[in-house]
Formats: C-alpha cells, structure tokens, sequence
C-alpha cells in the first residue's frame, strides 16, 4: 500500500508542476492571515493586553504573539487546505470517476495523494514567502521546540484527514446534487469564524468559544496552530481534550462519509462516460 | 464455461425533462419533472472464455449502458449479471483484478504526463513488480508499435497514438475479460487496422474474452464471430455474424451478364432489378425461391454468365439501424 501511495504522490507532483502558475496562485491565496496578522497586531498595540499597554479594549495576545499565532495559522493551512470536492464534482458530471472505479484501489486514495503531491509542489513557494515574511517582520521571528514542531506537524495532518473527512461527507452529496460544492460552501462562514482563521479563539466571548470548540473547526486550524506556537505543549490537558473531540468527529464522518459514498455509488450512472 | 452470463438484465433511469424557453425553465426550477427512461430493457445472453462478441446497436441502443454494468460501474435495475465468476456490482478486488473496459470517447492517462507515468501507477495499483511491469510495456508496446511516444506527455499524441497508449495501460494488468466500447472511435484507417490486429493477437494469446462496441463495422467483421444486436434496450439478435444475412437478408443478388442486348422488362420478372444495362443486369432474389429463378434465368434469357452474392453486410446492419425500428426478420427483409 505505501508503494501505491508513494507513487501515485510523486505522479500527483509531476502533475502540480506542469502548472507552475496555479503554484504561485495558491500560495498567494492564503496571504489571509497575514492580513489578519496585520489587523490584529495593529489593534493590540493600542489595546489593553497588547504591547502598548494603552487604555482600549483587552486582547489575549501580545502584538508578536499574534503575528507568531497567524504565521502559524498560514502554515496549517498550506498543509491542511482540502479540495477534493471540486475534483469530484467534476470526476462525477463528466464520469471521469469510472476509471477510479475500475481500479482495485479505493478512488479516495487518488484524492488523498492528489492533496499531497499539490503539498509537495508548493512546499519551496511556502518556504520562500514564510522566508520574505520574517525579513520584513524580524520580531516575530521565533524557533519552536523539536516538540512543538513534531507535535503540530502531527496535528497539521490530523487536521487535513478531519477536514479531508469533512468535505468527503460534502462531496459525496454529489452524487445526489452534482454540485454539491454548493452546498460545501454553507460550512464556509461556520469555518471562517470558528476555526481561528479571522481571530484566535482565546479573543472569543468565554460561550462563543465553548461552543466553537465542540464543532469541528478550532481543531483544523486554531489547535495545531497552538501548539506550533507552544502554547498547547504535550502536558496540556487541552492537547487530549482536543485529539479527543477530533477523533469522535472523524470518527463520525468516517461513518457517514462511508454511509453515502456505498448509497451514491447505486445512484452512479457514469455520466458523460 | 460461460465468462459473462447475464438473466434478465435491465437498467432504468429517472432523467428530469423540461421545455425550452424562459416561463419553462422557471416553472422547472419549481417544479421539476422526470421521465423514466428504460436504457436497457431485461436481456440475457453468455459469452464463453476467449470469445470476441460485437455488440452493435445505433446510438442510444443501450450498449454502453450495458458494458458499464458488466464492468461494476453501474448498478443494473434488474436481472442478474455474473463476470469472470463474480458480481460486478460488488466491486471486488479480485473482480476488477481480471476485468478491463476501455471507452474511446474518454481517457485513463494523465493528460500532461507522459504515459509512461500512468502506466507506472498502474502498475502499484495492480501490484506489478518493476521488472515484470517494464517487461509487460515493452512487450505491449511491440504489440502497438509504440516507442518514443510513451515518454511524450499524452496532449502531444496523435488520437491514434492516445488511444493504443490507453490500451496499453488498460491491459497491463492483463485482464480476461475485456469490455471495449467504441475502441477505433476517430481513429485514421491504419490506425484502425493496427487496433485491431493488436486486439486479435491478444485474444490469441491470452485467450481473453472481449465484447466489442463499434460504429466500424471493418472491426466487426474483422474481429467478430459472433454479434449481439440491441435496439432500443432490447436484444434481438445473438448469433453468428454470417447469421445477420441468413435472419435479416434473406435474399441474394444475382448479377446477370447477357450475350446480347435483354430488356429490362425481360428481367423484371424475375425478382427486383436494381440495374439493368444493355447487357447486364442486377437483380434481387428471395432465397427460397432462388434455384428455381435461375433454372428460368437461364432457360429464358440469353445468360453469358451469371453471378449469386450475399448483400454487404455492412449495408444490412446500417440499413436495420437507420430504419429506426427493428421488425420482424420476416418485414426487415427486402423482396
């Protein structure tokens, strides 16, 4: 299996770098948190809890802690963006997916590999901006343990199999809507806000946070996050609290994603085939 | 032992319909319509290991339809279907271990890649040791004449080239059974004849068994023994190739050539004249009664010589599909 997998993800990067624009693309269009970073670094310098100490309102972080905490959150997220269901939308209406199937392999695997040979393609280009931020921004520059960095890369891949998971479910509705992208698109606001993209959750209302941290979202970016910054470390409660909650949701979303991906295939008509 | 055995296999789909123009398309977005539409009405029939069966029928026959169902893609809405031993739908490993399908009209290969790079995982997919899959390509690629071609990325092949590489990755599993639909689709007629020389050989020596789909009925009798006929979702002739003409046909031409000049109203009597010249002539004669008018062709007319021919096949095929509906053997037949 790990030869299979092995050389269907170098084939995935062969293919990425035939699209060397779409490369530079991507990695451009995940600078959101560095606009955030911009937003809430400028904020917490006059705010209570931020390096300027002055008088407004308070912030969890220091104007350095959040440019570390958004720097990480533009690191999970060049490992942990999921796009298969654009992929399988397409396989299904133009019934590119009946070659898959034909295949002793399950198709998700095509789709996994996909995801990492894309990864590996834009590994130098997220080097090379990651690189150009702190030279602009030398405070924030920091060395994280040899823990944290193992621990969060660890999570980084836990988050993208739980938001792998999360999107299969979405995606397997296509064989009900064919564009079910559509429909993927309802889990966008709850995942902007809740999973630490637009503001780490310690600046959410004490509820607001209770709430976002049952849900799926904090842990696909917010959580690994932390813990590349150190602040969740392998004696914090909140590590298994965490690794907890995320294993009953993909636990979850494993069932249902099975539950829909056996129902759609009945549906499968290979159309455009 | 029958490789595919199908009982009563029958596919429908629900497919929404709706009328042209703007009040229909708002009226269908609130209430949406469907149709029943019956792709494939019960069939049956059983290929035996090493068989080459054509499956011919017009566009919309249900053919397709068919082979994916054969294949495992598509569920079947009745009957029973068993390939190589095994359900098809069931999707088993060890199933889709010995089957192939290769669909003109579409593409396996990675389209910026060489071939080469899809045959490679192919070959992890199928669990073939390096050695034992370079061996396979080479040996396929001498069967295809393929050589410089694999290492060029798949947008830059000529549509003859593209589809013997998708053979080539379609069989380096060496399946035993194969489904081909529509495998010379838009192919130039050297490539025509290369695909099918390549698929003959291959039948030869693995004693694979295929059932074909073709529009080119030169693959047809060239590969073919035996053809199923579908019209419309049902079946309504499996036997021998040379069968169509005796079931279809059954008629001959009779050429006629005269030691002198013979009017056409002289020749008329003895069947449909489809030519006449000054001194030959071409007529249509019903089978049974073929003996006894060339006894009174030669008794009566001034014959130098006198030639009988079965009608092109081809012709009988195209001329069953283009009527649009397929009759009785009896009313598909000419006088």
């Amino acid at each position: 299996m790990l030869k299979k997998l092995r050389i269907l993800t170098v084939t995935q990067h062969a293919l990425m770098l035939a699209y060397r624009a779409e490369i530079y693309l991507w990695v451009l269009a995940h600078v959101m948190p560095f606009l955030m970073m911009g937003v809430w670094v400028t904020a917490s310098r006059s705010g209570a809890g931020g390096a300027g100490g002055g008088g407004g309102m308070a912030f969890a972080l220091t104007p350095v802690d959040y440019a570390r905490y958004f720097v990480c959150v533009f690191i999970v997220r060049q490992f942990s963006t999921v796009w298969m269901i654009h992929e399988f939308e397409w396989h299904i209406v133009e019934g590119r997916l009946s070659y898959f199937l034909l295949r002793p392999m399950n198709p998700l695997w095509n789709y996994v590999t996909a995801h990492l040979g894309e990864q590996l393609a834009r590994f130098p280009f997220f080097i090379m901006v990651l690189a150009f931020f702190f030279i602009l921004y030398p405070q924030a520059r920091w060395m994280p343990s040899a823990s944290a960095i193992l621990l969060g890369f660890f999570t980084i891949y836990v988050a993208f199999a739980l938001r792998f998971a999360l999107q299969y479910c979405f995606a397997m509705l296509t064989f009900w809507f064919e564009r079910a992208s559509a429909i993927e698109q309802l889990s966008f606001l709850p995942y902007v806000f809740l999973s630490g993209l637009l503001a780490p959750l310690a600046d959410f209302p004490e509820p607001a946070r209770r709430i976002a941290e049952l849900t799926p979202f904090p842990y696909v970016l917010s959580f690994p996050a932390q813990i590349l910054m150190g602040q969740i470390t392998a004696s914090s409660p909140q590590l298994y609290q965490g690794f907890a909650v995320i294993a009953a949701w993909f636990a979850g979303l494993c069932l249902v994603g099975q539950f829909l991906w056996r129902r759609g295939l009945r549906r499968y008509s290979g159309q455009g085939a | 032992m029958a490789v595919i055995d199908v009982r009563n296999l029958s596919k429908s789909f629900r497919v929404s319909a709706s009328d042209p123009g703007f009040r229909n398309a708002l009226c269908h977005f609130w209430n949406r319509k469907y149709r029943q539409v019956d792709a494939v009405k019960p069939l049956s029939f059983s290929i035996e290991a090493g068989e080459i069966v054509g499956f011919l029928g017009p566009n919309g026959a249900g053919k397709t339809t068919t082979l994916k169902m054969l294949a495992g893609l598509i569920h079947p809405s009745g009957g029973e279907v068993g390939v190589a031993g095994h359900v098809p739908f069931k999707r088993q490993k060890a199933f889709l271990r010995k089957i192939t399908l290769v669909m003109g009209n579409k593409q396996q290969l990675i389209w910026d890649l060489p071939a080469n790079e899809s045959f490679r995982i192919n070959g992890a997919i199928y669990d073939i040791p390096d050695a034992e899959l370079a061996a396979r390509i080479a040996e396929l690629a001498a069967m295809l004449s393929l050589d410089k071609q694999l290492s060029q990325p798949v947008r830059k092949l000529s549509l003859g080239e593209r589809m013997k590489c998708e053979l080539l990755a379609s069989l380096l599993h060496r399946p035993e059974v194969l489904f081909l639909d529509e495998p010379t689709l838009g192919l130039d007629v050297n490539a025509q004849s290369a695909v099918r020389h390549f698929l003959r050989e291959y039948n030869r020596k693995y004693n694979a068994t295929i059932l074909l789909t073709s529009h080119y009925m030169a693959d047809i009798t060239a590969l073919c023994k035996r053809v199923l006929l579908i019209h419309q979702g049902s079946l309504f002739y499996d036997g021998a190739l040379a069968g169509i003409v005796e079931k279809f046909a059954p008629y001959r031409e009779v050429k006629l050539e005269f030691t002198e000049t013979v009017d056409r109203m002289r020749v008329a009597p003895f069947g449909e004249v489809e030519e006449s010249l000054d001194r030959s002539a071409r007529v249509i004669v019903r089978r049974e009664a073929l003996t006894s008018t060339v006894e009174q062709m030669l008794a009566q007319l001034p014959v130098a010589d006198l030639t009988i021919t079965d009608p092109p096949i081809e012709s009988i095929i195209a001329e069953l599909f283009t009527q649009g509906t397929v009759n009785a053997p009896a009313s598909a037949t000419k006088p």
